[in-house]
């Protein structure tokens, strides 16, 4: 019996020979290791409350994924780590001040609305995190209020486990504007461009620390979790229309860096827009796509009602990637343009000589 | 091919139901579902207009010439909207001014102009009149059901009564026209699947 656990040496069967040790599960972990740099950023800036934020939202994502399963009588693949990815994605998006109640109806869609009712994984037809913000705008005053961070002089630690809000009240927390409040108003933030890269504004837990999401996002690229398309085509185009388009009197090049290291920006490009059900898969409309969401979160920032634009812009794209799937396919081998015209060459070569032989 | 009334009417309320299974007069059901008082206006008028207009196009089914139907068919359902309009504007008009430019509407509500055609062209006047109010009752529980959902959740109120004391944050999502796409779909996936088991359940007995 000793030779059953042997792997065998020749695969006999049908195609694809070559398999990819990857699975679900593999990238997921690879994920949430990138993502683990800003994670404890957002500890580091606003307190433990963060930690036990995430805990929490992990934990409903995987719980929801597990019932919805469940009670469907569908396969369990709550081991497959997506539900933790989009758990504490959720997290990352929202401001350490939201109640847990929040947090729960924010998983709540996220999992069973945006991702299950349609099909599971793979088939969410929007990104589960940003679909659950997008969702928990309902509460609006609680959500646009941003803490002080512990960077700031007037920084209160946020209470642990009781909930902030009052009933239809303002949070009775320490506050402070993120930078792009000011850059709404067309005047560079108060912080420096080195702060805003480390991380030291106010903001959603897991966006404000630009370079260790840019970090995470190497990592990603380099374990070939994702493409540099996406994150390149979205901060590109941000980057040359917000170059081109200064408000007057700010140097084109300083604003350019203030956009793109304030706000969701990074984690948008790198986490978000490049999740794999909700983003185009070939090349050309990978392309199309990124360059969507720059310029769609360029056009909410200039002339939206928001301050921030890059949870629609993804969610908008997110909407048109069957269509992009549909009309921008990669060319056959053999099947482009020129190699046809060079095809069809060689053969009325081949006939115009064959008349001539038989002319003779 | 006579139907009894019986049929023809609970055809209307649930099997045929306009909104839920053939889904026309969405758009009203959208726009008008703020709050469950805007729902029952809506579905008053909606229902008065549709059973009218349906007793007076069988009336004149066979004097109507066949190719200009469907104009004729328009005049005499926008008399009925001028009369229900006029109507609530001098008798409801906190109601007429909440609902504006939709009572209007009604005119183009596809609902109506689908039973025109479909039904009322080719009936007898009496089927024509059951077969209005049971369509008009069908569209106003789904209308009065989507506003009754969109105002709890979304103002925490039940016709401008507070019902949860305070303790509830209501969640103005559902208020906004994205929160009528998301409670109309899935009254209509709870429709799907109850008459699922339904039919479901039939086919076991026999």
């Amino acid at each position: 019996m000793e030779g059953n656990n042997k792997k065998p040496l020749l695969l006999v069967g049908q195609s694809p020979h070559v398999i990819s040790p990857d699975n679900t599960r593999s990238l997921m972990l690879d994920v949430l290791i990138a993502m683990a740099p800003a994670f404890v950023a957002g500890i580091y800036f606003f307190g433990l409350r963060v930690l036990l934020m995430t805990a929490f939202s992990v934990a409903s994502c995987m719980a929801f994924e597990y019932l919805y399963q469940y009670l469907m009588k569908k396969d369990i693949t709550v081991g497959d780590l997506s539900s933790a990815v989009t758990g504490v994605l959720m997290v990352f998006v929202l401001p350490a001040s939201v109640p847990f109640w929040m947090v729960l109806v924010g998983d709540f869609f996220a999992i069973v609305v945006v991702k299950q009712l349609f099909g599971g994984l793979g088939r969410n037809f929007m990104n589960p995190a940003l679909a659950g913000r997008a969702f928990l705008a309902g509460w609006a005053t609680l959500l646009n209020t941003y803490p002080a961070d512990a960077t700031n002089p007037n920084y209160v630690p946020l209470p642990l486990i009781k909930n902030i809000p009052l009933v239809n009240g303002q949070p009775d927390i320490v506050t402070s504007a993120t930078p792009l409040a000011s850059m709404k108003a067309g005047q560079l933030p108060e912080e420096s461009l080195l702060d805003m890269g480390l991380g030291l504004e106010s903001g959603c837990v897991g966006e404000v620390s630009a370079f260790l999401l840019i970090l995470g996002g190497l990592y990603l690229l380099l374990r070939k979790v994702i493409t540099i398309r996406i994150p390149l085509g979205y901060l590109g185009t941000v980057a040359i229309l917000t170059l081109l388009f200064p408000p007057a009197g700010i140097n084109g090049f300083t604003w350019m860096l203030a956009s793109l290291l304030s706000g969701g920006l990074m984690l948008g490009a790198f986490f978000m827009a490049t999740d794999y059900s909700t983003s185009p898969v070939t090349p050309g409309a990978q392309w199309v796509y990124a360059i969507g969401c720059g310029l769609l979160t360029f056009v909410i920032r200039y002339f939206g009602a928001y301050n921030e634009g890059v949870c629609y812009s993804i969610l908008i794209m997110n909407s048109t990637v069957w269509l992009l799937d549909k009309y921008i396919r990669p060319h056959r081998f053999g099947s482009s343009k020129k190699v046809k015209a060079e095809a069809e060459a060689i053969m009325a070569n081949i006939r115009r000589k064959n008349a001539g032989g038989d002319a003779k | 091919m006579k139907q009894s009334y019986k049929k023809i009417f609970m055809d209307g309320l649930l099997h045929q139901n306009p909104v839920l299974v053939q889904l026309l007069g969405v758009c009203s059901i959208l726009a008008v579902t703020t709050s469950l008082e805007n729902a029952l206006g809506m579905s008053l008028a909606v229902t008065i207009v549709l059973t009218l207009s349906n007793m007076v196009i069988s009336l004149l089914r066979k004097i109507i010439p066949n190719e200009v139907r469907i104009v004729s068919y328009i005049v005499v359902i926008a008399g009925f909207v001028t009369v229900v309009d006029l109507l609530m504007q001098a008798f409801l008009p906190a109601l007429a001014n909440s609902l504006g430019i939709f009572i209007p509407l009604i005119v183009v509500n596809c609902i109506i102009l689908a039973r025109a055609e479909a039904f009322a062209s080719k009936n007898g006047i009496l089927a024509s009149a059951v077969d209005g109010l049971g369509m008009g009752l069908g569209y106003s529980f789904v209308i009065a059901f989507v506003g009754l959902v969109r105002e709890i959740l979304g103002n925490g109120t039940i016709l401008g009564f507070e019902i949860f004391g305070g303790f509830y944050q209501p969640c103005s999502m559902f208020i906004m026209p994205a929160g009528a796409f998301i409670v109309l779909g899935c009254t209509i996936a709870l429709y799907q699947a109850i008459h699922l088991r339904m039919e479901a359940g039939k086919e076991g007995k026999k």
